[in-house]
C-alpha cells in the first residue's frame, strides 16, 4: 500500500523542505567549504583577500612536532574515555538488568548526566576534582601533590577523561539497557538450567547478544571523542598544563582563534574530518563483520 | 532419576497468591503432566521445582534434599522451554553441549556425547546449523537434546509443544513418551492440552486457580473426576453439566427430567450438579432414564458425530457414532445408564461418590 503524499506541484513540495536544507546548509556545508576553502589558502587573520597555498598549509601541519603531540594525546583519550564509559555503563545496565535492590532508582538516576550540557559538567569537575578543595585537598595533605592536574599532565589527562565519560556513560546506558533487556528472559533462565552461575550467563549468552550494540557504541564513542571533547577541556584544564590535554579539537580551536591562524586550523579541521571518516569507515570494515546480527 | 516431594507449597507476587499451598509427590520415573487452564499457576509451580522462581512458603525435595535455596544448577534438573529458547548465536551443536562445557568437560568427550544424542534424535546432519536455520520441529529437537545431554534427575517441560503444527505437535508428543519410556528420567510436564495430558501421562495432577483438583491416572481423571471443574475441563466435547435437586433415595431431578443413580445416602431436597458425558448416553429409548432432545445442529468429525440441542431447555450435546443412520436433526430419545450420572456437590463442587466408584482423590 502506497502512503505517501504526493505534491502536484514541485514548489510546495521545496518550500516545505527549505527550511531543513536550509539549516543543513548554513550549519554544515556552508563552515565545511569554508574550512576546505581555507585550508588550502593563505588566510589573512584580519580579513582582506588570501592567496592560494595549494598543500603548504598541510605541510606545515604534519612538519610539527606539536601536532602529532596532540594526535597522540587524543588516541589516549579515545581510548581511554571509550574504554572507562563503556565499561561502566555495561557493568551499571547489567545491574539494573538483575534488578537488584534500588534498581529503578538507579536507572533513572544514571540516565540524568546525558541531559547536563558539556560546560556545566565542565565546571562541575573543574571543582570536584580541584587540588586545594575537597576529597583531594585532604589526600594531597596526607601525601603532597598526590593530585594535581593544573601541574601534573598525566593528571590533567585523567580529570578529562573521568568528566568526559561521566557523561558518555549516561548515553552508553541507555542502550546497554535496552538491549539486555531484549534479550528473552527464557534464555537466560536457559543457561542457568544448563549450570552456568551469574558472570557465566553474562559471557556466554548476555555479552555475545549484545554485539551489535557494543560495536554501534564503540562506534559514536570513539568518534565522538575526537570531536566532542571541546567543552570539557575548555572549562577543566584550557589545554594544559604544557598543553597535556591539548588534543586535536583543542588545538584546532588554539591555533585558529587564539593563534589566528585560520588557515592551519582549517587544515588541521580537514585532517580530523578524514581521520573520523577512515576510522568509522575502518570499524565498518573490520569488526562489523565479527559481529552476530540475530 | 529422583522423586520429587512438594509440601504445602505457595507462591505470592506482592500481595496477589497465584499457588495455594500445593502438595504433592511424584514418584521416581514416573510421568507426571499437570494440566490447567492459563493463569492457573502450573508454570509457576514448575519453575518452583526448576529454581527460577523464589518459593513463597512450603518446600520442594528432590531425591529427598530439600532444594528451596539452592541454585537452579545444583538442582539436577533439565528444563524444556515452551519457545525452546536456544542460543541464537550457537550452532546446534554448541547448543546441545553447552551443558557440559559449562561442566568443564573436555572437548573430545563433549564432543562425542554431542553426537550420540544428536544421533538419538536424528540431529547428526544439522550440528552446524545456527537455531535460526532450523524448522519448529528441529529446534524443539535441540532444545530436548540441551535437556537429555546432562542426564538429569528430573526433566521438566514448560509447554514444549504448544509452538508446533498440530501434526508435528502428535508426533513429538510420541517422541517424548519413547524417549521417557527409554531413559525412565522423572518428567514433569506442563501443559493445557488435555490430550496431551491424556496421552503422555502416568498420572495427571489437574489445577485450578492455584489449587491441585485432583490427581490420578488419565482414566481416573476421566471416569471419575473428583470436582465441577475436572469434569468440564477434562473430555472433548466436554461432560454436559446441569443443576438439579436430589428428589429421593438414589433419585435426582433435573428440568423435570427425573433419572435414578447409584449413588446411596443422599438427602432429598440436596442441590447438586449433574454430570452426563456426551458419550455415554445411548440413543433411543429402552430402559429407565429417559429423555429428549431437540438437536437443531450437528457435527461431522469424522468417526463420531456430534449432535447439539436442548434437554428441557438446557444445552445438551450427545455423541453419537458417525454410523448411526437416520436424521441428523429433531426430536431423539435417549437414555443414561445410572453408572453414567455423576454428582458434584452445587456449592463446593466436589464429588458425591457412589458405592461402586468411591475414589474420591484429594483436592
Amino acid at each position: 500500500m502506497d502512503r505517501r503524499a504526493v505534491y502536484k506541484t514541485a514548489w510546495i513540495g521545496s518550500l516545505l523542505l527549505a527550511p531543513q536544507l536550509l539549516l543543513v546548509f548554513t550549519f554544515f556545508y556552508w563552515p565545511t567549504g569554508a574550512a576546505l576553502f581555507w585550508a588550502f589558502t593563505l588566510e589573512r587573520p584580519w580579513g582582506g583577500g588570501n592567496e592560494f597555498a595549494g598543500l603548504d598549509n598541510f605541510r606545515m601541519v604534519f612538519s610539527d612536532t606539536a601536532y602529532w603531540g596532540a594526535v597522540w594525546r587524543s588516541m589516549v583519550f579515545a581510548l581511554g574515555s571509550t574504554a572507562l564509559a563503556m565499561g561502566l555503563a555495561l557493568l551499571f545496565a547489567l545491574f539494573c538488568d538483575r534488578q537488584l535492590r534500588g534498581y529503578k532508582a538507579y536507572q533513572t538516576m544514571l540516565i540524568w548526566p546525558y541531559a547536563v550540557a558539556a560546560p556545566a559538567a565542565g565546571v562541575a569537575f573543574r571543582f570536584l576534582f580541584a587540588p586545594e578543595a575537597g576529597i583531594f585537598a585532604a589526600l594531597n595533605k596526607i601525601h603532597p601533590e598526590f593530585w594535581n592536574p593544573s601541574i601534573n599532565g598525566i593528571h590533567a589527562m585523567i580529570l578529562i577523561v573521568v568528566a568526559y565519560s561521566w557523561k558518555y556513560l549516561a548515553y552508553n546506558f541507555i542502550f546497554f539497557l535496552a538491549a539486555l533487556q531484549s534479550i528473552p528472559r527464557a534464555l537466560v533462565e536457559a543457561s542457568a538450567m544448563d549450570g552456568s552461575g551469574p558472570l557465566r550467563r553474562m559471557w556466554d549468552i548476555q555479552l555475545p547478544l549484545l554485539a551489535p550494540t557494543l560495536f554501534f557504541l564503540l562506534v559514536i564513542n570513539i568518534t565522538d571523542s575526537f570531536v566532542d571533547s571541546f567543552g570539557i577541556i575548555d572549562l577543566t584544564t584550557g589545554g594544559g598544563p604544557s598543553k597535556a590535554t591539548t588534543l586535536m579539537v583543542y588545538k584546532i580551536y588554539f591555533d585558529g582563534f587564539k593563534g589566528l591562524d585560520y588557515s592551519g586550523a582549517a587544515a588541521q579541521s580537514i585532517v580530523l574530518m578524514l581521520l573520523v571518516m577512515g576510522l568509522t569507515f575502518v570499524q565498518f570494515r573490520f569488526i562489523e563483520r565479527r559481529v552476530h546480527y540475530r | 532419576m529422583a522423586d520429587i516431594d512438594i509440601r504445602s507449597v505457595r507462591k505470592a507476587y506482592g500481595k496477589n497468591q497465584v499457588v495455594h499451598g500445593v502438595d504433592l509427590s511424584i514418584r521416581s520415573g514416573e510421568f507426571v503432566v499437570v494440566l490447567g487452564p492459563s493463569g492457573c499457576g502450573k508454570s509457576t509451580l514448575l519453575r518452583m521445582i526448576a529454581g527460577l522462581e523464589a518459593i513463597t512458603a512450603g518446600e520442594i525435595a528432590i531425591a529427598g534434599d530439600v532444594v528451596n535455596n539452592l541454585e537452579p544448577r545444583e538442582r539436577g534438573c533439565a528444563m524444556v522451554f515452551q519457545n525452546y529458547a536456544l542460543y541464537p548465536h550457537m550452532t546446534v551443536a554448541e547448543n546441545i553441549g553447552y551443558g557440559l562445557k559449562v561442566a568443564g568437560l573436555s572437548k573430545p568427550e563433549r564432543t562425542a556425547r554431542v553426537e550420540t544424542v544428536a544421533k538419538s534424535l536424528g540431529l547428526s546432519e544439522y550440528l552446524d546449523r545456527k537455531p535460526g536455520q532450523l524448522s519448529g520441529g528441529q529446534r524443539q529437537r535441540v532444545a530436548m537434546g540441551r535437556a537429555m545431554i546432562r542426564e538429569p534427575k528430573v526433566f521438566l517441560f514448560d509447554e514444549p509443544l504448544s509452538n508446533l503444527d498440530a501434526k508435528l505437535r502428535v508426533q513429538m508428543r510420541i517422541e517424548i513418551r519413547k524417549l521417557h519410556n527409554r531413559l525412565g528420567t522423572t518428567s514433569v510436564f506442563v501443559t493445557h492440552d488435555q490430550v496431551e495430558a491424556m496421552t503422555l501421562a502416568d498420572r495427571v495432577v489437574v489445577m485450578n486457580g492455584g489449587h491441585i483438583e485432583q490427581v490420578g491416572t488419565p482414566e481416573e481423571i476421566y471416569r471419575n473426576p473428583a470436582s465441577r471443574f475436572v469434569a468440564g475441563f477434562i473430555g472433548s466435547p466436554p461432560m454436559n453439566l446441569f443443576d438439579g435437586r436430589v428428589t429421593g433415595p438414589g433419585e435426582v431431578q433435573a428440568h423435570g427430567i427425573v433419572l435414578s443413580v447409584p449413588h446411596a445416602g443422599l438427602k432429598p431436597g440436596r442441590p447438586v450438579t449433574i454430570g452426563i458425558r456426551p458419550e455415554e448416553v445411548v440413543l433411543g429409548a429402552a430402559g429407565s432414564n429417559v429423555a429428549s432432545i431437540d438437536v437443531d445442529f450437528s457435527e461431522e468429525l469424522g468417526s463420531v458425530r456430534l449432535l447439539h440441542g436442548q434437554v428441557a431447555g438446557a444445552d445438551f450435546v450427545i455423541q453419537v457414532p458417525a454410523t448411526t443412520a437416520g436424521p441428523k436433526i429433531g426430536r431423539f430419545s435417549f437414555e443414561v445408564p445410572a453408572r453414567a450420572v455423576h454428582l458434584f456437590d452445587a456449592e463446593t463442587g466436589n464429588r458425591i461418590g457412589t458405592a461402586a466408584s468411591g475414589a474420591r482423590a484429594a483436592a
